[in-house]
Parts: structure tokens; C-alpha cells; sequence
């Protein structure tokens, strides 16, 4: 990192954002707010409670396992046993696309709940629960049925696990199995991936022993179809030639669950939620995994260009070259076209738990500075790289989030490589079983912010005047009534896809079309702005 | 099609709640909270109700939902809320400075017993609540009623919380508006203004999460009612509770606390109640109702005059809240229209009742359900065993709309696909017409678009 490049410091601003605090808050807020050296090994404070009344972007565990990692698969009902609310809102909120086909199965535009009442409560709801899974197979016939466990399940102590057990064995052609992922456990969204990636691994993963038919077969894990981002990354691998048997989760069904552990590859998009999975595939089936990034252009290259090396496969390696050399140049004029527009600015993102450091590529790629970041869910590794992973401490509120053990099929464990053969290609840059976190790709003294509170996003953008700011809809029109322009991240206010080639240049589209709107210049009263005002009486007087 | 599994046979359900008209009461306490100036509403609970709650808003209204949250741990769920809760009001005066913050709790709140009442005097006892600031709060178990029952557990908590009794007599109203939007309420506003009546209204959200673009973000805006205007509302001649779901038991409180009589009516969605919403006002603050409602009155009924013909005898299905839901099917009945599929997913026996006394002469087989299983799941399969002409009810309505090809207006909670409703009321006269012309441009946008190019029309 070159001296030029390096920010503005931003300690005097850390300390202005603490000040306001109480000090025991102060401190605790403190070890989540680093500024960046890249060259150093620094520690940020993550995955920790939320201060309460502090106001958070984060949500619950709930909204991780059911909102986002079962959310996207189509053929499964997802029956949440609570009251109403927390089905109503996951009902449609997260844009998961899908292609059901004429006549596929699809229920993800359906809300179900048990919608337990006082008495419920009361007596237990096991009963209702039953039924409900009973009404929900009359009705429908799915194969499979998923239930969730809200606060007040956990808290009277219905098992959902037994229930969903017997209904199982009852119902004879579908699989029910249950999720506890009770809202008030662990500290944000992420403990719910971990419960939804626990359950999918115990109940699905394994179950179709099916051969795929496809010559190079992977897996790409955590990728949701969010305004069709899957649907780019399937054109463009299929046009390589590479089979993909199972994206988890965007446009996915219970059969391609069923059958991924037979893929030779595991790609990991969103490494915070779905870094469990793949591990798990690995240690039980003996399939590697490495890091990839499909969101910018040249890192949708790179990544396919890791799969070429990993087959070995000099074939792939030319189809992916010439797949590249068709996508790029169309690519490359679009973003020579926005960054008449984009090239200077400056962007901050506050997302997700992977989303902050990939949108940043797209951002390199607009010519754009990012002057500071930051997850609202992420963990140290996801910061920091899986170098630290055997450092961090587990505290109360992780320990209580199930590990499963797992160990090699005597069966189906079938290890793709070596280990020495992992080294090598892991040496070469691959990131296999392993992530290097988002601090090492950031500037110089931008200042990282972990679990953001609404305080320091309006310091922050006192001090760093962005052009964009990127967050989610609770952020959304606070941060522009600031006047400056907000682009959501989970649902890319409502467009994209924004991934892989066609999505760079949809994003690239999008970014440049927030910079040149006239309306954030007309912000002001004409005869509230002092300049204009003098030019037009000015022009009065002349005339 | 979109919900290509709901069959056409209707199976009676025990059980399982499928496509709801209602969601839990918590964001109906948020909403309302927000209708009080300087406010900062609390979630007593886990980060995620919270977040749902401020998201589901944002959506709605495009402007920012501020809240905070005590974000519950397992811990905490075992050993109770208090130390979050206190936390989090020590943090949010400390940070956010507001006048005055509205606790609600949830459901797991709820469920493990935490003692709001209790957690905010020991708050108030050791000094964490500062000078001249105030907490009020609520209960608002998410197993209990809808989001409008949560709506009219804050009013109450707010009649608790901040009305006093001065014993000096106001020649003021009290408008408890029911849950409607912010420009409802300013219409409301408006024709008490209009109408010369000094009055108070709570909640308001007039100003509130309908804001302008200034290159400031306020944390409190400008609008809301004002807490020492509500104060003053025990001293009130009456109060008018439009919405007997959302505003009576606020109502009751002012009447048993404070002796101030109260009036529930109806929401004003059209003319018929309308014309009792301004005849109330009369008659609270004993006067008599300017001519210019007379014009106002009148350009409504010109409208439905000149128009009726698109109206008469189309079949409705409409999905809501009750206190919407009622005068709304009043309406669709002053129109000649035929209700025809009415569900709510918020309980209440009355409202049955009350909707097949509307229809009883005009649509006697109307289909009304209200409470669990009131879905709109049960109202997609009444469709297809009765086809109707228009669909009115919140967002969710456009996938039965277009799977069925219905023409489809936007109204009601949630409405995140469209704006306008922030800005153009539904309620009064000029609301009955801003509803007409949403309805009529809806039908008539079908009818352009099905003609045989013979029959294509340019004057309508």
C-alpha cells in the first residue's frame, strides 16, 4: 500500500463517536472500530452481543436460518411454529429468485405458521404443530417439510425435533425435520446459518447417491439467487462447461441438496454463512472447498480460473480462458463508460457477512475508494482470515449453537485430492480451505466497524462524505436524508443480478446512474441557497 | 402462476395459518409510538422483532423507522430482561436524547414474565431515567389479537403515560385516529381545522415517517402529537375514537381515568362515514358544519354519479384490518358494489357480525371470516369458487390479483410496492375520491386492455 493511497486517519473521528458513549460502552465499542493497517495482524472485536438500545442494523437467529439459508429452496415448506409475525415478515422479503419451471413445485410464495396463540402458550403447542404439518401435507403433498422455532418454542419448551420426528414417520414420503433457531440465540443472524446448515447436513446432505452426469461437478455454497445472481453465475459456468449439482441455496430444491455431496468441489461465495457446510462435506465425503468471490468481473475470472486449476484440466483451463475473452470486452466498456462518472468517488459499506468485502471488488472496478467497512454479522475470520480461527474465544452465547461431529463416511468418504495437492494449489493463491478475511484487501487507515450502531453511521458520514453508501433497508432513507444516495445490499434495491459479468455491468449501470441523478443536487430551496439566490436577484437587477 | 397450490376446494384448517391477513402486535406498538413527538420506541425483546418491525415500516413508508431494541440473549431469556432493558435506556438517553421512550414488549418478553411496569420504575427510582424525559409502556404479546390490537395497546400506554388531569375544562376533542396513515390523519386534521374545532389527536404520525428530503436526517421530525398537547387530553369535552379495534380501548381508559366521555365511529373510508365522522365533530364541539362541507360532500357524490356504471354490481373481495374493512364494505355498498369476500386475519366476534348487518340486503352471501385461519389463502380459494371483479387490500393482494387477473388496488398495510399513500389520504370526502379513483382506474385500466380493438373506447 503506497502512501498516496493511504486515508485520512480517522482516530480523531473514533474518538468523537466514543465520547458520546457511556464508558463501559465506550470501551466495549471500541474493540469494534480498528483502523486499518494492512500490514499488520490486527484484532476486531466481532460476534459479540449487541449493546441494547445502542440501535443495530442486526436481526435474529431466526431470520439467519429460516430467512436466509432455507428461504431460497422451493420445494420444501417452510412451516414456522410461532406467533404470526415472525413468518409475515420473512414472507417474500428477501428476493430469492427462483425457477420452478410450468409445473415444479414451489411454495416459497406461500407464508406458513402455526400462528400460536395465548393458550398455546400456555398448554404447549406440540399439538398445534402437528396438525399444522398434518393440513400442510393434505394440502400440498411437498417432499419435504422444515420447521422453525420461534423466542416463546424454546422458552415453554416445545420439541419441534420429536414432533417433526413422528410426523415424519407418519406422513411416510416426507421428510420433517426441525430447526432451533429460537431468536434469542447467539447474537445475530449468524447463529441461525449455523442451525440451518446443521440440519440440512443431518437430514438431506447424502440421501441420493446419484452420479452426476456432468464431467467437472461442484457445489457453490452460500449464493442465494438474490435478483437472479445465480442465474448469471449457472450461464456462465454452464457455458464452461463446469456442472454445477447444487447452489446452496438460490434457486435450490431438496433433490440437489440431496445429491451435492457427490460434486468433486465445494466453492464457497458467502463464507460467514455456509463455512460450516463445507467443512462438514469435507470432513465427512472428502470433498475440498475453497474461497471464491463471483461478485466483479475480474474476480468471477479468477474464480473460474481456480476451478480450471483445480481439474487440472487443460481443456477447462481453455474453455474458461475463451468463456473470459467472450465475456470481458462488453464488460470492460460498460465500466470504461460509468467511470466517466464513478472514477474518484468514495463508497462505505455496512453489510451482511461477506458482502462488505465482495462488493468492494465492483467498487475497485468503478474506480471507487472504499474509505470504511464493516458486517453487521460477521465473525473474526471473516475480518481477519481463518488464521485466527484457532484464537477466537468462544463465549456463552456461541458455545450454545450446536457443533456437529463429524467424521469420514465409512462409506461415501471419497477424499478428490491429496493433501500435498491441496498445499500446492492453496500455495498458488486458490484459498482452498481457507479465507483471508476482508481487512488485508483494505486501504490504509480506513476504519473497519463491526455490528455498526446508528450514531457512528451518521459520524461517519460527517467525516467521510461518501458518495455512496451501502447498507440495508432500515439504513436506507436515514442515511439519504443526508442526501446522499443509499444502494442496498440484500435486495440491490430491487434489481440486479449483480454478479458474475452480466451483474458488474448492472451494478456498474446502477452505481453510475445513483451518481449522476439531478435530484440530490436539488436538495435545496433555490431561495434557501445563498449563492443562487444572490445570482438571481443579481440577474433580476441586470435585467 | 405464483400460487399455483392453493386448490380450488376449500379444506377446513385447524391448524395451520396459510398467507395471513394480519401480522403480531408489536409493529402495530412501534407504528403508534412513533405518532408522539420526540419519540423513540423500545422493543423489549429479541434484535430480530425489532428489525422486522423498523424493515417491514421502512418498506411502507420509505422514511426512516428509528427504534431501539434490548436485544435478548439466551441469557437473558433465562434470567429475565431487566439489565437489557435498563441498559438500553441509560444508552438510548445517553446517545439518542429523546423526550420520551415507549417500551412495548414481545413475545418472549412476554413468554418469561419480565415486569415492565416494575423494570421502569426501578429505572425511574435509580436515576436512569433523566429530568424532564419520560418512559411509558406497553404490553403487546404477539400470541394475543394482531398488529392492531398492539396498535391500541401503545394508545392506551400513552393515555397512561402522559395524559393528566388538570381539573380546568378544555374546549378541546380528543381524535384518536385508529391506525391509518400519515396522511389520513392529516386529513382528519384538517376538516376538524376546517370545521373551527379546537382538538388534540394522538397517535399522529403526520410528520413523522413522512418527511421531507432537506439534507438533514432528524431524528425526531417536526410532526407527531406533541406530549404537552396530550396531556391535556383528560381535560377534553370528549373523545372521538374512529376504529373500535384500534382507538376503543384508549377511549375507555380517557373516559374511566380522566371522565371524558367518548364516541367510537368509524374510520372515515367514504361517504356514508364520513358524513358521521363530520356530524360527530359537530356535535362534540356543538357546532354546526360549514357549507363548505356541503361542496366538499358533494364533489364526492358527483364523482360516484358520473361513474357508477363501473361500479354497479362489481363483485369485491377485500382483506384488512377490521376498522378499515367495515367502512370500506359500507362504501363498496354506496356504490352499488357487491362485497363479495371480506377476511381479516385480526379476531374480534363483532366483526362478522358487523359486516353481515352492512350486507344484508344488498349482498346477503358475502363470505367473512375473521381471526385465526382467516387467511388469504381461504380467500384465494373463495375466489376461485366465486370470481370477483376487483381486489382491495395491502401488497401481498398482487399475487392472487395476477394469478386470477384481477384488477387490483393497493390499500391498506403493507404497501411496498407503490407510494402515494403517505401522501394522499383515503379518509373524507376527498379521500372517498382518491379511493374512486384508484378503484375506477384499476377496472377501467381492464377493460382497455381486454377490448376487441372494434370496441376499443376513447371517451369513458
Amino acid at each position: 500500500m503506497s502512501e498516496e493511497n493511504k486515508l485520512p486517519d480517522p482516530s480523531k473521528l473514533k474518538e468523537e463517536i466514543l465520547a458520546k458513549y457511556p464508558p463501559k460502552i465506550a470501551r466495549k465499542r471500541a474493540k469494534s472500530m480498528v483502523i486499518n493497517d494492512p500490514k499488520l495482524d490486527q484484532e476486531i472485536q466481532s460476534n459479540v452481543r449487541t449493546i441494547p438500545g445502542i440501535i443495530t442494523q442486526r436481526g435474529c437467529t431466526y431470520a439467519g436460518c429460516k430467512g436466509v439459508v432455507l428461504g431460497p429452496t422451493r420445494d420444501i415448506v417452510n412451516l414456522v411454529h410461532g406467533p404470526i409475525g415472525c413468518s409475515f415478515y420473512a414472507w417474500l422479503t428477501r428476493r430469492n429468485q427462483t425457477d420452478p419451471g410450468t409445473d415444479g413445485d414451489n411454495f416459497m410464495n406461500y407464508c406458513f405458521s402455526t400462528d400460536m396463540q395465548d393458550d398455546n402458550i400456555v398448554f404447549g403447542g406440540e399439538k398445534k404443530l402437528a396438525q399444522a404439518i398434518q393440513e400442510a401435507y393434505d394440502i400440498f403433498k411437498p417432499k419435504a417439510i422444515g420447521v422453525f422455532s420461534t423466542c416463546p418454542v424454546g422458552l415453554i419448551g416445545d420439541d419441534v425435533h420429536a414432533v417433526s420426528r413422528q410426523m415424519k414417520e407418519k406422513l411416510g414420503d416426507c421428510n420433517v425435520f426441525g430447526f432451533s433457531c429460537e431468536g434469542y440465540k447467539g447474537v445475530s443472524q449468524s447463529a441461525g446459518h449455523h442451525i440451518a446448515n446443521n440440519q440440512l447436513f443431518r437430514h438431506v446432505i447424502g440421501l441420493d447417491d446419484t452420479k452426476p452426469t456432468g464431467k467437472y461437478n461442484i457445489n457453490l455454497l452460500g449464493e442465494y439467487n438474490i435478483g437472479g445472481d445465480g442465474f448469471e453465475i449457472d450461464r456462465i459456468f454452464q457455458k464452461c462447461g463446469i456442472n454445477i449439482i447444487c447452489t446452496f441455496s438460490g434457486n435450490s430444491t431438496m433433490d440437489k441438496f440431496a445429491n451435492s455431496h457427490m460434486a468433486d468441489l465445494n466453492l464457497v461465495m458467502c463464507h460467514r454463512s455456509i463455512n460450516y457446510m463445507a467443512e462438514m462435506q469435507e470432513t465427512k465425503f472428502g470433498i475440498p472447498w475453497m474461497k471464491v468471490n463471483l461478485i466483479g468481473a475480474e474476480s468471477t475470472a479468477k474464480a473460474l480460473r481456480k476451478v480450471g486449476e483445480y481439474f487440472e484440466d487443460e481443456a477447462l483451463k481453455a474453455r474458461i480462458e475463451e468463456v473470459i475473452a467472450e465475456e470481458m470486452p462488453s464488460v470492460k466498456e460498460r465500466a470504461a463508460k460509468a467511470l466517466e462518472k464513478t472514477d474518484g468517488k468514495v463508497a462505505m459499506l455496512f453489510v451482511g457477512g461477506s458482502r462488505a468485502h465482495h462488493y468492494q471488488e465492483l467498487f475497485n472496478e468503478l474506480g471507487m475508494k472504499t474509505v470504511s467497512a464493516g458486517y453487521e454479522f460477521g465473525h473474526r475470520d471473516d475480518y481477519e482470515g481463518r488464521k485466527v480461527l484457532p484464537t477466537i474465544k468462544v463465549d456463552a452465547d456461541s458455545r450454545n449453537i450446536e457443533e456437529i461431529k463429524v467424521e469420514a463416511d465409512p462409506e461415501k468418504f471419497n477424499p478428490r485430492s491429496t493433501e500435498e495437492k491441496l498445499k500446492e494449489l492453496d500455495e498458488k493463491g486458490l484459498e482452498v480451505s481457507d479465507y483471508k478475511g476482508m481487512m488485508p484487501d483494505m486501504a490504509d487507515q480506513s476504519l473497519i466497524v463491526d455490528d455498526i450502531t446508528h450514531w457512528e453511521t451518521e459520524k461517519l458520514i460527517e467525516f467521510y462524505k461518501p458518495d455512496v453508501f451501502c447498507a440495508g433497508i432500515k439504513e436506507k432513507y436515514v442515511v439519504q436524508k443526508t442526501g446522499i444516495p443509499l444502494k442496498q445490499l440484500h435486495s440491490y434495491d430491487y434489481g440486479g443480478p449483480y454478479a458474475g459479468f452480466e451483474g458488474a455491468k448492472n451494478f456498474y449501470a446502477d452505481i453510475e446512474k445513483i451518481l449522476s441523478t439531478t435530484i440530490w443536487k436539488k436538495i435545496k430551496a433555490p431561495w434557501t441557497d445563498k449563492a443562487a439566490a444572490d445570482t438571481c436577484i443579481c440577474a433580476e437587477f441586470v435585467a | 402462476m405464483l400460487l399455483r397450490h392453493t386448490p380450488k376446494e376449500v379444506a377446513d384448517r385447524k391448524a395451520l395459518t396459510i398467507n395471513p391477513a394480519k401480522t403480531c402486535q408489536p409493529i402495530g406498538a412501534m407504528y403508534a409510538a412513533l405518532g408522539v413527538h420526540g419519540c423513540l420506541p423500545h422493543s423489549h425483546g429479541s434484535q430480530g422483532c425489532c428489525s422486522y418491525h423498523r424493515s417491514a415500516l421502512t418498506r411502507h413508508y420509505k422514511d426512516p423507522i428509528m427504534a431501539g431494541t434490548s436485544s435478548f440473549t439466551e441469557g437473558s431469556s433465562v434470567f429475565g430482561g431487566q439489565s437489557n432493558l435498563l441498559a438500553a435506556l441509560t444508552n438510548m438517553f445517553t446517545i439518542y436524547n429523546p423526550d420520551l421512550v415507549a417500551i412495548h414488549s414481545t413475545c418472549l418478553s412476554e413468554t418469561i414474565g419480565d415486569d415492565l411496569a416494575q423494570i421502569v420504575k426501578k429505572a425511574t427510582d435509580d436515576g436512569k431515567v433523566p429530568e424532564g424525559k419520560k418512559v411509558i409502556y406497553c404490553n403487546t404479546p404477539s400470541y394475543v389479537g394482531s398488529h392492531i390490537t398492539g396498535f391500541s395497546n401503545m394508545c392506551c400506554g400513552i393515555v397512561k403515560g402522559l395524559v393528566e388531569h388538570t381539573g380546568v375544562a378544555k374546549d378541546q376533542v380528543n381524535i384518536l385516529p385508529g391506525w391509518v396513515e400519515p396522511s389520513d390523519m392529516k386529513e382528519m386534521k384538517r376538516i376538524a381545522k376546517d370545521m373551527g374545532i379546537k382538538f388534540v389527536m394522538f397517535p399522529d404520525t403526520d410528520g413523522v415517517v413522512d418527511t421531507p428530503q432537506t439534507g438533514k436526517f432528524e431524528m425526531y421530525p417536526a410532526g407527531g402529537a406533541k406530549i404537552e398537547d396530550i396531556a391535556t387530553a383528560g381535560d377534553s369535552i370528549k373523545t372521538l375514537a374512529c376504529g373500535s379495534w384500534a382507538s376503543e380501548d384508549a377511549a375507555k381508559l380517557l373516559d374511566g381515568n380522566f371522565k371524558v366521555p367518548y364516541e367510537v365511529l368509524d374510520i372515515p373510508v367514504g361517504l356514508s362515514a364520513t358524513d358521521r365522522y363530520v356530524q360527530a365533530l359537530a356535535s362534540a364541539a356543538k357546532i354546526s358544519i360549514p357549507a363548505s362541507f356541503i361542496t366538499e360532500r358533494g364533489r364526492l357524490v358527483d364523482v360516484i354519479s358520473d361513474m357508477s356504471q363501473y361500479l354497479y354490481g362489481k363483485k369485491v373481495a377485500i382483506f384488512g384490518d377490521p376498522d378499515q374493512l367495515i367502512p370500506l364494505t359500507e362504501f363498496l355498498l354506496d356504490l352499488d358494489m357487491i362485497p363479495t369476500h371480506i377476511v381479516s386475519g385480526t379476531p374480534g366476534k363483532r366483526f362478522e357480525k358487523k359486516i353481515k348487518e352492512l350486507c344484508a340486503e344488498k349482498a346477503p352471501n358475502v363470505n367473512v371470516k375473521n381471526g385465526e385461519r382467516a387467511d388469504m389463502f381461504l380467500m384465494h380459494q373463495w375466489i376461485k369458487n366465486e370470481p370477483v371483479d376487483l381486489l382491495i387490500g395491502n401488497t401481498y393482494g398482487k399475487y392472487i390479483a395476477r394469478d386470477e387477473d384481477i384488477p387490483f388496488v393497493r390499500y391498506g398495510f403493507p404497501i411496498v410496492d407503490r407510494i402515494g399513500h403517505s401522501y394522499f389520504p383515503t379518509v373524507g370526502y376527498n379521500g372517498g375520491i382518491r379511493l374512486l379513483e384508484k378503484m375506477l382506474g384499476a377496472i377501467m385500466d381492464k377493460i382497455d386492455r381486454d377490448a376487441p380493438e372494434t370496441k376499443f373506447e376513447l371517451v369513458m
